[in-house]
């Protein structure tokens, strides 16, 4: 298996890196295992990891329909961060903050955690208050915040417009100094290598096609490359949720899925060594280590599969950034793309053993699926095995949207497309 | 994306507002049935493929749209007033307050 010492590059260096070995294998199906995990992206990849690492199942299959990391793990803009305000949300994603913390070392994989922070711009005294206010939450439960001034973010971005003749004046800002960025593709693939090597068989080029059902019960799924059985079936596959859950006879689930989109400008010698996000639209950005500025807005706003957005939510994006960081307008764009996002109803994910027996479901991300991924993979392993949700995921039901138990962040109810 | 409005002509989208799924049906407003209400509230069929929904032409001649469009390609298939597919309401509802 492929090891990244200093040795073995030099070695290769010398004999033309023909040496190298794959960093997972790519092994032919078995008739059956314990735990197939539907979707070989960040949190299919992270589940079979955590199943093996702390449960000890290692007789797993994760089947993607692709490529490894040729979904939303490769598509995003790579934040990392715990800023949320409800208890559920906030001790979730901090449990993931910490999983991130010791990444690296715990999968001897270099993700490129970078804990670079992430500001959030209040434009208004009202949303500074209700920003200080989730600063206050997530202290309180155990996350990190500091509320900054203008003068203070004036000398932490520079090139961001703080004066008070622009657009929409800055009246400080909650920074999350823990937050941060990685490298999403490192993330991919260190837990493939991480799982291939406690046993795990990854299987690319798999589509499922069908599940295998004995009554209610699954048994196991039909892919374009054999019938395999499971004792239990877990589903991770994001935008695709419902395609996937309509060949298991469930028409009707509390997401829908839409397209966003994300832009890489070309490189810029470094400027900004943190994240900030705009208040009075809705725009992130970074800048990678390759220079490029990575940004993305909302999604389009209607539902979508095609992976690519339209043009309005483009125009909005640019006009935006324009009118954070004037110096930026005549910057061009190197490339965009689009992912697919399952909403969900209340805008907060969904762990859950079911909704039918065997089978286990993992969706309702929205746009933030990334930073979830350790904690999601975590968690998911642990109801998977245990047969019963860790107390980090005990909200995260499917059934919370009909007892009345949604987890509203934002306070939109069912409207998908404003979460 | 243009979306062809059947009052307007085609229009750009971002002349329209997106209203959401509409393969949903409200449940009659005096229904306590609370099944029935969740499921119109939360659930989606989320369809892969041509989908019915509803856009207001917001940014035109206001009218409500019912447009059939792929999600897979986002190829419009077809568009039209909303209130030409909508159902009437049934004469045998009870005005609120009156007694069964």
């Amino acid at each position: 298996m492929a090891e990244y010492s200093a040795l073995a590059l030099l070695k290769n260096a010398l004999t033309g890196n023909r040496d190298w070995k794959p960093a997972w294998c790519k092994p032919e199906p078995k008739p059956e295992y314990d735990v197939v995990v539907v979707g070989g992206g960040g949190h299919g990849l992270a589940t079979a990891y955590y199943l093996a690492r702390e449960h000890g199942i290692t007789n797993i299959a994760v089947v993607e329909k692709g490529w490894l990391g040729s979904g939303n793990v490769g598509r995003n803009t790579t934040i990392v961060r715990s800023n949320y305000m409800l208890p559920a949300n906030v001790r979730f994603y901090e449990h993931s903050m910490k999983l991130w913390e010791n990444l690296s070392h715990e999968l001897n994989y270099n993700v490129m955690f970078s804990q670079r922070g992430i500001l959030n711009l209040a434009h208004t005294p009202s949303q500074a208050d209700d920003f200080i206010r989730r600063g206050n939450a997530m202290l309180h439960d155990g996350a990190d915040a500091v509320w900054l001034t203008p003068a203070e973010i004036a000398k932490k971005v520079r090139g961001l417009d703080v004066s008070a003749k622009a657009r929409f004046p800055i009246v400080g800002g909650l920074f999350q100094p823990r937050a941060g960025t990685a490298r999403h593709d490192a993330v991919a693939w260190g837990y493939a290598r991480g799982a291939d090597r406690l046993g795990v068989d990854i299987l690319e080029n798999c589509e499922v096609t069908g599940f295998l059902r004995d009554g209610d019960r699954v048994t196991g799924v039909a892919t374009v490359r054999g019938e395999i059985r499971a004792k239990k079936v877990a589903i991770a596959v994001a935008g695709s949720t419902g395609r996937v859950m309509r060949l298991a006879g469930i028409d009707r689930l509390p997401i829908e899925s839409h397209v966003l989109q994300a832009f890489v400008s070309e490189s810029l010698k470094p400027f900004i060594d943190t994240v900030v996000t705009f208040g009075a639209g809705h725009l992130y950005v970074s800048q990678s280590d390759k220079g490029g500025l990575v940004f993305g807005g909302d999604i389009d706003g209607y539902n979508s599969y095609a992976q690519r957005g339209n043009l309005p939510v483009v125009e909005e994006v640019m006009s935006e950034m324009a009118s954070l960081f004037p110096g930026l307008a005549p910057v061009r764009l190197l490339r965009s793309w689009g992912g697919i996002m399952d909403m969900s109803m209340d805008g907060s994910p969904i762990i859950t053993t079911g909704p039918l027996p065997g089978m286990f479901l993992n969706s309702g991300w929205c746009y933030g699926g990334f930073k979830a991924t350790p904690a999601s993979g975590w968690c998911f392993a642990w109801t998977i095995a245990k047969d019963a949700p860790h107390p980090l995921n005990a909200a995260f039901t499917l059934d919370r949207f009909h007892r009345g138990a949604v987890i509203d962040e934002k306070g939109q109810g069912a409207t998908p497309r404003l979460h | 994306m243009l979306i062809p409005c059947p009052y307007c002509g085609p229009r750009d989208v971002s002349e329209f507002t997106y209203q959401g799924d509409a393969n949903r049906t409200r449940p009659d407003p005096l229904s306590t049935d609370r099944e029935v209400w969740d499921g119109y509230v939360y659930d989606r069929l989320n369809t892969a493929g041509d989908h019915r929904e509803y856009w207001q032409h917001s940014g035109g001649c206001r009218s409500h749209l019912l447009v059939v469009r792929s999600t897979l390609t986002h190829a419009i298939v077809s568009a039209g007033f909303a209130r030409d597919a909508a159902t009437k309401p049934k004469k045998t509802r009870r005005k609120a307050g009156a007694r069964p």
